[in-house]
């Protein structure tokens, strides 16, 4: 303070910052989400809409011919039609996987988080390192061990867990595997940022009003995780359930997932106007399930 | 106050050779102690002392290395927390955020299966002056009503021991002080065994019945406030409750009814009922209240003893002003006089005679080659383990 009264008075006008500018100070939200919203309107809304332009194109037309913009409708239930078992498949593998993947990603978060003292960094690190090899090495990685002459198919069929010709690669439980695996970090990552913001003292009050660990876990981490744990859920069900690789890697045509049916409108087939209406239909059902799970998780009030 | 090895009524909480050790680190050293059922009972003392692990072991949150935790009869020590009649009110309250006043009131009733709870938890609510605040979220409460919540959740529950851990230590002095008389009130009603667990001596001092002083995981002093204060046991504890002089003296026995003791060239006595030790190095302990400043020493009463000095602070802090009177041999001695009306201020610098009734001293023992002690012990050592 004695310092400030030794400030020649000359600079005690500056001192007093200038009087803001209204017009300035309300624009200046606008102005930084500038930036993100021209992103999203030309890497997102742009294209959005001209695939749903393209939904509606004349299934008649070809790349070659060009398609007519004529509003048919009828690509939803023609594509519906054709392709509803591999949109369940989707659905169904994805399910599968996320029970999976929570059975073992809720005890390693919570490992992690509240258990791992000094190693949670480097338990961390371990999550996240295999995402600095690419999803398709990793994928082909996994085919590697799944292969009918690896070791794993050798000391499965050694041990008789696996028949004779008993394979792993090219099955559902391969693909099923595989989403499991490339997705699980997703889910992990936001259920430890919920569980390492746990209290231990929460767990101790708990025991001491008379709730056995079952119950201090059904009551108190449970429900404080919440958030993390529908962030994570929706994290590894959303790309997971219009996944294509591990269908195309891990399994065989049967067990296509809808992923790899738009793939092939749009890249084998060139039928733009079916791989659109795909992807509005994936995307409509994807929308629809997160909507009630939201509605049921009903976590508005923890988040 | 019983002491150990009386029989013991049901409800008696006792300790017994309990020790805590963490590592090489012994937190709680063979911890003898008897809490009488329906008591206000302080545990106080610094910042790793001990204090919150005995709590920790009496409400099974840690597992003592030896010793027992006995309950009447019955050794609660290897129990599971949520096997023991025993709640806790914790130090940072850790109410449960995502349920609402009333289900976090309700946990404990719940928990063992009550499923009506309501009536029950308006009562508690109503003790603790929350009535209507059920519906709300622990974060729309301020940290004194968070505080009330805490306790009614542990009341509820009508355990046979309620713990307080700090229970005041995040509220304004304001509202510490309306809590301290809050909780004694409330104590009263429910006639439950309080053990509290505080580091403010004036706390422990308000509200419990019985204090124990506790340093180094032992056991300094036990017993009623007053009784404490006016007769300490040991220097720490001379310091540790309230503020001492202490001078550093040789005690050379008896004489009549009184110690003899010489400190700092000077001769003083102290009743034999008021000291430690007859004999050998002491500590000869004066409260700041109990010295008087007087201009000199013709002025000293008859029957008082008296040291010379100079003034050389004086701090005026309205109730009254405290002093500190250099010695001759240097140290600082710290007197508190009453502002009430009689006589002027002393102003910096003024030679002084301090003076005390010998019946107002106390003798303490005293390690060989330890000087004066009259600054007053921190609360929060620095560089010690919780």
């Amino acid at each position: 303070m004695t310092a400030l009264a030794h400030v020649p008075t000359g600079s005690g006008q500056s001192a007093s910052p200038p009087a803001p500018r209204r017009g300035r100070h309300r624009l200046l939200p606008y102005l930084l989400l500038l930036p993100g919203a021209a992103w999203l309107l030309i890497f997102f809304a742009v294209p959005l809409v001209q695939l749903a332009a393209a939904s509606l194109y004349d299934p008649s037309g070809s790349v070659t011919t060009g398609y007519a913009m004529t509003g048919a409708v009828g690509n939803y239930p023609a594509a519906l039609q054709e392709y509803w078992p591999q949109l369940v498949r989707s659905f169904v593998y994805t399910g599968i996987a996320l029970v999976l993947a929570l059975l073992m990603g809720y005890p390693l978060a919570y490992g992690i988080a509240q258990k791992a003292g000094r190693w949670k960094n480097l338990l961390l690190v371990s999550v996240v390192a295999p995402m600095f090899t690419s999803f398709l090495v990793r994928t082909l990685a996994w085919k590697t061990i799944l292969s009918d002459n690896g070791w794993l198919v050798g000391l499965l069929r050694d041990v008789h867990l696996l028949g004779p010709d008993g394979r792993l690669l090219a099955t559902a439980g391969a693909v099923v595997l595989g989403l499991t695996y490339n997705f699980l970090p997703f889910l992990v990552l936001p259920l430890y940022a919920s569980l390492e913001r746990l209290d231990p003292r929460m767990l101790e009050a708990a025991s001491d009003l008379y709730a056995s660990p079952l119950r201090a876990f059904q009551k108190v981490t449970l429900p404080l995780s919440m958030p993390g744990l529908v962030a994570g859920t929706l994290l590894f069900f959303i790309p997971a359930s219009g996944d294509y690789i591990n269908a195309e890697l891990l399994g065989t045509p049967r067990d296509n997932m809808i992923g790899n049916v738009i793939d092939s409108a749009f890249l084998v087939k060139l039928n733009y106007p079916q791989g659109a209406a795909l992807s509005f239909l994936l995307m409509a059902a994807i929308l629809a399930v997160v909507f009630v799970y939201l509605r049921k998780a009903g976590t508005e009030e923890v988040l | 106050m019983r002491t150990m090895g009386h029989e013991a009524p049901a409800g008696d909480l006792r300790l017994a050779n309990l020790t805590k050790k963490f590592g090489v680190f012994t937190a709680v050293d063979d911890l003898s102690l008897t809490i009488p059922q329906g008591s206000f009972f302080a545990l106080l003392g610094a910042s790793g002392c001990g204090k919150t692990t005995t709590l920790r072991m009496i409400a099974g949150l840690e597992e003592p290395t030896s010793g027992q935790v006995l309950l009447g009869d019955r050794d609660i020590a290897r129990l599971r927390p949520y096997k023991r009649p025993v709640n806790t009110v914790f130090q940072s309250y850790a109410l449960f955020p995502h349920l609402d006043i009333t289900e976090n009131v309700a946990f404990g009733l719940r928990r063992r299966g009550i499923r009506k709870v309501a009536e029950q938890v308006d009562r508690m609510l109503a003790l603790v002056q929350l009535e209507g605040y059920g519906p709300r979220r622990p974060a729309q409460l301020s940290g004194g009503q968070q505080q009330r919540v805490a306790l009614a959740r542990a009341l509820i529950n009508h355990p046979q021991v309620l713990l307080l851990d700090e229970p005041l230590g995040a509220l304004d002095l304001k509202l510490r002080r309306q809590m301290q008389i809050e909780l004694k009130r409330i104590q009263t009603e429910v006639g439950i065994t309080f053990v509290h667990v505080t580091h403010d001596q004036e706390e422990a001092m308000t509200m419990a019945d019985t204090v124990a002083v506790m340093n180094a995981g032992k056991i300094e002093q036990l017993g009623a406030p007053a009784d404490i204060y006016e007769f300490p046991a040991t220097a720490f504890v001379a310091n540790f409750l309230g503020q001492s002089n202490l001078l550093a003296g040789e005690a050379s026995g008896t004489s009549g009814r009184d110690v003899l003791v010489s400190a700092h060239g000077g001769r003083f006595s102290v009743p034999a009922a008021r000291a430690r030790l007859a004999r050998g190095p002491v500590f000869l302990g004066v409260r700041p209240e109990k010295l008087h400043l007087v201009a000199t020493a013709a002025a000293v009463p008859a029957g008082h003893q008296h040291v010379g000095g100079v003034v050389t602070d004086a701090s005026y802090v309205g109730v009254s002003t405290q002093y500190l009177v250099k010695t001759a041999w240097g140290s600082e001695l710290s007197a508190f006089s009453a502002n009430s009306g009689l006589g002027g201020q002393l102003p910096v610098g003024t030679p002084v005679v301090a003076h005390w009734d010998p019946r107002h001293a106390f003798l303490l023992p005293r390690e060989p080659g330890e000087d004066d002690r009259t600054t007053p012990l921190l609360d929060e050592p620095v560089g010690v383990l919780p």
